[in-house]
């Protein structure tokens, strides 16, 4: 049986795979201030709101927004929390590679607040169905919006549409989505791997 | 394969990188483990054991898995910890105790657990008296076993622990020293443990009276050995503590309980005298005046209900990474 590790370093593409950038550093900069600026619009002083990364590769782009929105709005602080899904996956020994969990940190309950997930590449949407049950253990919001860099379209298995999107693209199934940052890769970029 | 190239063989095909599963199927014994699967093991049950500190302590993860747990000697701490570690998990658990079933009619192991088999059970812990129940076991059937201690030979799941909460209370368990105490020559505890802290880059001692201690187990381990209990504290910074396992000596290897007491039982006075500080453990059930005074096992420097709260995370643990690599049994 094969094996992943569930982490940002997994999946480094070929060199011969053809890339296709689909986002470069500064049209990226200018969607995830577009991103901030809706999510503002939507939530104005963030009073009942709060922001949920998704363990591995969502946490980078949910560290940039949170530390956006904390420069736009002076004064400001947003509970912010890390979840890891591993254990509440549905594809648990059906065949798939056992996956390695993450850190889940998320020291606040989410009992009455409006919670934002966000993810970099929203595809089947079946992270987020297993990052809706996982949420529940931490309280019952009274709202969950989805907040999405990359949107797939037309390849979801599950009735689950983003709230929020970066960038919306056709694909098919071969071809791979993968999200450079700059903290972790060196270069900030979106790229589609065929 | 020769032996020598036996050995070559594991260096090259364990898995060296991490991510990887474990090398082995069934846990047995932490002799067949390498340092890579407990490294795997501990980085898993730190998120159980931040699962175990939230408000809903449960997680569904195995809710299509169904374990049973086969106890052929008594057991209270391990068969709850092992239960508890099963449920959190969302398994289907099934107990299981010889005293109760049809071995007292006669039937042998392979049958009686071929027949648990039979009814579509995925991994079996089990403890036996005999040493190598659970080898000979994973030789025959299916499931993924756990070996949760085989008469004298191995405890597991509780090396993994006490080494776990030790790298939780000192930051690492990599050059620590740590010394065994106690009836080293009829405890599990005290191989698997040995086992384990060795792996993980521990120094280890045994301590104890001659009798309890095996005559050759310093140059086969490559271990310290010391008689006298207040030599063994003095260089250790972790001292695990072991039972006087009396229903397994035979024949008499020290005078009275009272002897014993008085030669090798750790006290307050026996600690403060050493002018340091340093970790208590004992993997239960303590004999209170006997091994261990209620002083020191009450006091600030013993982890002991630490190593049981993480047992849960361990065995957690154990149970994900073993039930996430069994093959679905051909029907």
């Amino acid at each position: 049986m094969s094996f992943v590790r569930n982490s940002p370093d997994r999946e480094n593409p070929p060199i011969h795979r053809n890339l296709k950038t689909i986002l470069s550093e500064s049209r990226l900069s200018i969607t995830l201030d577009r991103l901030c600026h809706q999510l503002i619009e939507n939530h104005l002083q963030f009073t009942d709101t709060v922001l949920i990364g998704l363990q591995p590769r969502g946490v980078f782009l949910s560290d940039r927004i949170h530390s956006r929105l904390t420069h736009l709005i002076p004064g400001i602080r947003i509970p912010y929390g890390k979840l890891d899904i591993t254990f509440y996956r549905d594809d648990f020994n059906k065949g798939e590679a056992l996956h390695i969990p993450n850190q889940t940190h998320i020291d606040f309950s989410i009992e009455n607040k409006k919670v934002v997930l966000v993810d970099d590449v929203l595809y089947t949407g079946r992270t987020i169905r297993s990052a809706l049950d996982a949420m529940l253990d931490f309280g019952r919001p009274v709202q969950v919006e989805l907040l999405v860099l990359i949107d797939r379209r037309f390849s979801r298995e599950l009735p689950i549409q983003p709230d929020y999107t970066g960038k919306s693209i056709d694909s098919i199934i071969s071809q791979k989505v993968r999200v450079f940052w700059k903290d972790r890769d060196g270069k900030e970029e979106v790229v589609l791997i065929d | 394969m020769i032996p020598a190239n036996a050995r070559l063989f594991r260096i090259f095909c364990v898995p060296l990188v991490p991510g990887m599963p474990l090398s082995v199927k069934h846990l047995l014994g932490i002799r067949d483990l390498t340092r890579q699967d407990i490294d795997l093991i501990f980085q898993t049950a730190d998120n159980f054991k931040e699962i175990l500190k939230r408000p809903i302590k449960k997680v569904p993860t195995l809710r299509d898995t169904t374990i049973v747990n086969v106890f052929f000697e008594n057991s209270t701490r391990t068969r709850i910890s092992f239960e508890l570690a099963e449920r959190r998990l969302s398994a289907d658990v099934i107990n299981f105790t010889a005293s109760a079933s049809s071995v007292r009619k006669g039937e042998t192991l392979i049958d009686t657990v071929n027949n648990i088999l039979a009814m579509k059970v995925d991994m079996v812990v089990m403890r036996h008296s005999a040493v190598g129940a659970p080898h000979f076991l994973a030789g025959h059937i299916q499931a993924a076993i756990v070996n949760a201690g085989d008469g004298i030979n191995e405890h597991p799941t509780q090396a993994l622990l006490d080494a776990f909460s030790i790298r939780e209370r000192l930051g690492k368990v990599e050059g620590k020293k740590v010394a065994i105490i106690g009836d080293i020559m009829h405890s599990r505890v005290a191989l698997s443990g040995i086992y384990c802290l060795q792996k993980m880059g521990a120094e280890v001692m045994v301590a104890g009276p001659p009798t309890l201690i095996p005559k050759y187990i310093g140059e086969a381990f490559g271990i310290r050995v010391s008689y006298d209990l207040r030599e063994a504290l003095a260089w250790c910074d972790v001292a695990n503590i072991l039972r006087i396992q009396l229903e397994r000596q035979n024949m008499p290897v020290f005078s009275s309980l009272r002897e014993y007491s008085q030669a090798y039982g750790v006290t307050r006075a026996i600690l403060e005298s050493l002018g340091k500080e340093i970790v208590i453990m004992h993997p239960g059930p303590i004999n209170r005046g006997v091994e261990l005074n209620s002083d020191v096992a009450d006091s600030g420097n013993s982890i002991i209900l630490q190593q049981v709260e993480n047992g849960v995370a361990i065995r957690m643990a154990v149970l994900y990474l073993l039930a996430g690599q069994r093959e679905e049994p051909a029907d």
